[in-house]
């Protein structure tokens, strides 16, 4: 029989992440005997965030709360995974494409000896073995990979599972104990910093607007990429040019190696559209360009160009939509 | 100590991409590189032995005969010397992983410098996988390493997706390279010609105790949906009726 468990972490991409991965789940044990559990692994959850987890559906809910993943490193992470999965008798694991799901989840893989299936946009659950669809080369291309193997992990991009769903009953919660007492470990978590921002979250919000190489300066994105985003109450995004050249934080970085989004709108500003930066937001509904060359590439995934200079064509569109 | 560098040779991101009558991967005519993220790796360890580090740097390749190719650009890089795994066959990572930990265990590494992920299966998993297998330490999407002076310790600067986080890792670790760990260096002629007199070993998968099944197969590739052909706006007033409609 199939145990599927989801992984939710306290630093995750929040609710929006975690109901995508549940429609995930759901649709991959659509022909079990039973559902899906998830497992919080995090410090100690707050009691909404707690109410959140417990209307997604699951079976069950696992909190393995412990103030030393306040501090998580992988090693430790993956390690209490490991002990958690052989105790219980999972067999599939299943995480956001997060960075704690691509950092921990490969590493409990191999702890276990079981394959894993990255970014997986699609699943087809109906045949003796599931079948999955994942984006490679940048998404010039959807591979569709089969699993044979009883156990296995993947990782789920939550652009690609957001549908309307209904807030289904109320899950049994049970607390679990981490074992991390006593593993000495060879990772030490030395410190962070995390860029605050008043903006929605890039990779759930539903308007984005990104900037590239010509903002030149982070005033003149602030002024601009994020003058226009909170007309739109939208969040801002960035290409690797523009974080490289220091005019936007890394976090903000959408692409092949960057974040991938899929909002309502996204409005690409002075970016030529490089494979690597259309991997990253290609499936967004409608797509907006601004650029001053009429050839560039990115006008073949726009819905609406504006062949125009940004700096004069993003005021004139502030003073509009505000 | 020993820096390992495994490196992959995919195809060049600006080539075409189509798909043969029977959905796999048309490569034909394709140029090859070594793995955008993985010559990051490579040019880091450089870097740091440049900087005073005193580091034998070994490169390994799992691939097909013409793999030697991009392990010679790595030795012309600065890489000591290579380690081409002859293997024809297209692996998961947990394989490749498997495979290395091998080579680790005959090379003993104090550290391993891989890319985050190969730009073709973009799965991102194998470092990590392998940090698993062999029970070191490991810190992924690396944007600086500054290595002790004993060699005991690396601190790594990562790129997460809330901003960047500090760990501290024992050696021996494995740490992967994100986009700005490293700019790869442009590699001159001469050094490509010297670099023909360094040595490359070549080991069998079976020397390495061959690769297990594990029961995950890529039975096709298909196109992603095609975008609907947009229309050009004459000026921002009209782009801006476009914007309100969208967020409606
Ligand atoms: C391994 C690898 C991974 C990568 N991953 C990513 C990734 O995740 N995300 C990403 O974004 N990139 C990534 N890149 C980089 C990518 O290849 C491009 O270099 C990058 O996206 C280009 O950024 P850009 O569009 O801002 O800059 P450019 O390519 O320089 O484009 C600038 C554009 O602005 C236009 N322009 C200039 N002036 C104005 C003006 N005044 N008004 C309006 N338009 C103007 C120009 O016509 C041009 O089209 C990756 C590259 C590699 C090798």
């Amino acid at each position: 029989m199939s145990k599927l468990l989801c992984l939710v972490d306290s630093a995750g991409a929040g609710l929006g992440a975690q109901a995508s991965l549940a429609t995930f789940a759901a649709d991959l044990c659509i022909n079990w005997d039973s559902g899906f559990s998830i497992c919080y692994v995090g410090s100690e959850p707050s009691a909404e965030s707690m109410a959140d987890l417990c209307s997604l559906g699951a079976m069950e809910v696992l909190v393995m709360a412990d103030e030393q993943f306040a501090r998580l490193t992988a090693d430790a992470a993956a390690e209490a995974i490991r002990t958690l999965v052989i105790a219980e008798g999972y067999n599939i694991l299943a995480a956001d494409c997060s960075s704690f799901g691509r950092d921990v989840l490969p590493r409990a893989c191999a702890l276990l000896d079981i394959p894993m299936i990255s970014d997986v946009i699609a699943v087809d659950a109906t045949g003796p073995a599931p079948m999955f669809r994942r984006p490679v080369c940048a998404g010039k291309l959807i591979a569709k990979v089969e699993v044979t193997s009883t156990r296995y992990a993947c990782t789920v991009r939550a652009s690609a599972f957001r549908r309307e769903r209904v807030p289904s009953g109320n899950s049994p919660v049970r607390r679990i104990d981490s074992g991390l007492d006593g593993i000495t470990a060879g990772t030490e978590w030395v410190g962070a910093s995390h860029v605050e921002s008043k903006r929605p979250d890039l990779s759930n919000a539903n308007v984005v607007v990104s900037g590239g190489r010509p903002l030149r300066d982070s005033e003149t994105y602030e002024r601009l990429i994020g003058g226009l985003a909170d007309c739109l109450h939208g969040a801002t995004g960035a290409t690797r040019a523009a974080v490289d050249s220091g005019i936007a934080a890394n976090d903000l970085q959408v692409g092949q190696t960057g974040k991938v989004v899929a909002p309502a709108l996204y409005i690409a500003a002075g970016i030529s559209g490089s494979i690597q930066h259309l991997a990253g937001m290609k499936d967004s509904k409608v797509i907006v360009a601004i650029n001053t060359d009429p050839e560039a590439p990115i006008f073949s995934v726009a819905d609406f160009g504006l062949v125009a200079d940004l700096h004069t064509a993003i005021p004139e569109l502030i003073s509009l939509l505000s | 100590m020993r820096i390992l560098v495994p490196i992959k040779r995919t195809p060049d991101p600006n080539s075409l991409v189509r798909l043969t009558a029977d959905a796999q991967i048309d490569l034909d005519g394709c140029k090859w590189i070594v793995n955008p993220f993985d010559e990051i790796a490579l040019e880091e360890a450089v870097r740091q032995r440049e900087a005073g580090l005193d580091a034998e740097i070994v490169v390994v390749s799992i691939g097909p005969e013409e793999a030697a190719d991009q392990l010679r650009a790595c030795l012309a890089m600065g890489a000591d010397r290579a380690i081409h795994v002859c293997c024809n066959r297209s692996l998961e990572p947990i394989q490749t992983a498997h495979l290395l930990a091998a080579v680790v265990a005959t090379e003993q590494p104090d550290l391993i410098l891989m890319g985050k992920q190969a730009i073709d299966g973009d799965q991102n998993q194998t470092g990590q996988m392998l940090a698993g297998r062999l029970g070191w330490p490991q810190a992924t999407f690396a944007s600086t390493i500054t290595i002790s002076d004993n060699h005991t310790t690396a601190v790594v600067e990562r790129e997460v997706d809330t901003g960047r986080e500090t760990l501290q890792v024992r050696l021996p670790a494995v740490v992967t390279a994100d986009l700005r760990l490293a700019e790869p260096r442009y590699v001159a002629l001469p050094a490509i010609i010297r670099a023909r007199n360094k040595p490359m070993a070549n080991v069998a998968v079976d020397d390495l105790g061959g690769v297990p099944d594990c029961g995950v197969r890529t039975v096709g590739y298909e196109l992603p949906p095609s975008r609907a052909p947009g229309v050009m706006l004459p000026d921002a007033a009209s782009l801006a009726a476009k914007i309100r409609e969208a967020v409606q």
